[in-house]
């Protein structure tokens, strides 16, 4: 009964989202700048070292195209339509629905991230793995996935990233009802996030010993983990269990958030009006 | 049984502070300041059925806060509260299905969606059946005169519209209690109107048990039988307006406009507020000057151009009852 209204909340914002054209491509713009010099320095690192690599040139390609076409999903800020419902102080009609405030946020977060992602990740798919052979820059292009086996647990793998960065995202959301504003838990965010999802560096650049923990840390399901599967370097076993590890820091994300929500809303004070 | 129980409610706030200027900014990085605001000191009443409560209370006397704890918004520091059997703040999702609340300074709305949208998300967040949906809707819509609004996003609307929408929106669960805190704040005179007359008819038809906090006296006037007076988080009046009125100040005014100057009268228990040129102000207290009486005697003595006899206004009836109790905010 209560799942429509949740579904019903998704729609409505996934729709509403779709509607800024205007910086959809504002930020398909700029992805597509930083994308270009992301791809120069790996092209410029692998032609001065002959050193074995964790990654090929092709499949470092590939992840940068990837993370470009994805930026949008990764929780580097809270909800910018909670943070001014904290402002405002129509904090106090969100709980007036008869609906849990965590999974009602949850779900807005997943429309916000989704519907932001989708129009971007599309552009981003046809100029890095279409244009870009036609103009003859066909080496640094997006491949397609590595094997069958490799584009059919991407799907799921991709479900996982938007349900694991929407607790990400709650997180900072309810940090953003404690203090009452929404900077501190952004900049904490930012740093965090780019460092250690592999969106600057791609994890196995890493040094080797960290490996072990890089790849257990909650933020490798980001970006590390899916990319990775996309062109096989997880494969089999290696790729369920990433699967598993993102899978579950998302339920621990979420019980966490789920317990931190209840206690800051017992906590709330709304003032004035 | 009362539908709504409330029994010595309180709630009280943590408010930080820091002394002004620089000196004091650097010694609040070491030591919080934290002051305690009770904003409501144990508060009780009951509430039946069908009933319409004005409520009433300078900024700050904490008519919203009761409001923000009866709809389970807020948590009280102590004290008992039940609506309908429910105490709302520890089974929230069930007691928010029953209630409707409106606040007039606030937005429930999304507002880049078009109305009917935001009604239809309302109709999925509540899970109301599609058919009932439709029918209340259609009610509300004649009711509220939306039909032209129902396609704009709601940031096209003005606020008269806006608050419109959003009380229909509060109705749309067909909710068996409804809150309105400050619901005409900022309207023109016939959107207020259309509030009021909307707020009688849910009330008087359909049974909606309202609890309203208004600094818009005449709102009061035009809808509440039972007024509570709340000032400095406690109850100073629970009472019917009219007795409010007529306790508080039964203070009447007189104005004379006299063909040729105003005189100096001196009579016993009647003050002169003002004179000037033709026309004389006089105040006196009617249970000590019968009014027929002192009419005969200016009338006699004195040929008379004009003359009005007035009750004070509201807003002078309820900053006179603040003032008495010491209930104007600090």
């Amino acid at each position: 009964m209560r799942a429509q209204g949740y579904l019903s909340v998704f729609r409505m914002r996934f729709l509403l989202m779709l509607q800024y054209r205007a910086a959809a491509l504002a930020g398909f713009g700029t992805q597509c700048w930083w994308g270009f010099i992301k791809v120069m320095v790996f092209a410029a690192f692998f032609h001065s070292s002959l050193a074995h690599q964790p990654l090929s040139f092709a499949q470092a390609v590939t992840y940068t195209w990837l993370g470009q076409a994805f930026l949008a999903l990764l929780p580097w800020s809270g909800d910018p339509d909670i943070a001014e419902l904290v402002r405002s102080g129509n904090v106090s009609y969100e709980r007036l629905r008869p609906l849990d405030t965590y999974f009602y946020w949850y779900v807005r977060a997943m429309a916000f991230m989704s519907a932001r992602a989708a129009p971007r990740a599309a552009m981003m798919f046809a100029l890095a793995s279409l244009i870009l052979p036609l103009i003859g820059f066909g080496a640094w292009r997006l491949r397609a996935p590595a094997t069958t086996e490799a584009a059919l647990l991407f799907i799921p793998a991709m479900v996982a990233v938007v349900l694991l960065s929407s607790a990400f995202m709650m997180l900072i959301n309810i940090a953003t009802v404690v203090t009452m504003s929404d900077r501190g838990a952004n900049a904490l965010a930012v740093p965090l996030v780019i460092a250690l999802s592999g969106s600057i560096v791609p994890l196995p650049f890493f040094p080797e010993v960290m490996q072990r923990f890089l790849f257990l840390q909650p933020f490798a399901g980001l970006v590390d983990i899916p990319y990775r599967i996309y062109f096989a370097n997880l494969s089999g076993a290696v790729a369920l269990a990433g699967l598993l590890q993102m899978l579950t820091w998302t339920a621990v994300l979420v019980f966490a958030g789920h317990r931190a929500m209840n206690s800051a809303m017992t906590r709330l004070q709304v003032q004035g009006g | 049984m009362a539908q709504i129980l409330v029994e010595g409610l309180s709630k009280s706030y943590r408010v930080s502070e820091r002394q002004s200027g620089a000196w004091g900014a650097v010694k609040g990085l070491f030591r919080r300041q934290v002051r305690i605001v009770e904003a409501l000191k144990g508060i009780s009443f009951e509430l039946e059925r069908g009933e319409l409560l004005g409520f009433i209370g300078p900024n700050g006397a904490g008519k919203s806060t009761t409001i923000k704890v009866l709809s389970g918004i807020l948590e009280p520091s102590s004290g008992r509260c039940e609506v309908d059997g429910l105490t709302p703040w520890r089974n929230r999702m069930r007691h928010v299905a029953r209630i409707g609340v409106v606040f007039g300074q606030r937005t429930q709305l999304w507002w880049d969606l078009p109305v009917i949208d935001g009604f239809e998300l309302l109709r999925d967040i509540y899970a109301v059946p599609d058919s009932e949906y439709r029918r209340t809707r259609d009610t509300m819509v004649g009711l509220m005169r939306l039909e032209k609004l129902l396609d704009q996003p709601v940031r096209q609307l003005s606020l008269g519209q806006r608050m419109r929408c959003e009380i229909a929106a509060t109705m749309l669960h067909r909710p068996s209690i409804l809150f309105l805190d400050e619901p005409t704040i900022g309207l023109d005179a016939p959107s207020k109107l259309a509030v009021r007359e909307f707020v009688k008819t849910l009330n008087r038809e359909q049974h909606v048990t309202v609890i309203l906090t208004t600094h818009d006296m005449h709102d009061i006037e035009a809808l509440a039988e039972r007024v509570i007076v709340i000032g400095n988080g406690v109850i100073l009046a629970d009472t019917s307006f009219e007795s409010l009125r007529t306790e508080v100040l039964t203070e009447r005014r007189l104005s004379i406009d006299f063909v040729g100057e105003a005189p100096a009268l001196s009579i016993p228990g009647v003050a002169v507020c003002s004179r000037e040129g033709n026309s004389l102000e006089l105040s006196f207290d009617p249970r000590a000057v019968a009014v027929p009486q002192l009419i005969g005697r200016i009338s006699a003595e004195y040929e008379l151009a004009d003359i009005r006899l007035e009750q004070p206004r509201i807003e002078e009836v309820i900053a006179h009852f603040y003032s008495l109790h010491g209930a104007t905010e600090a």
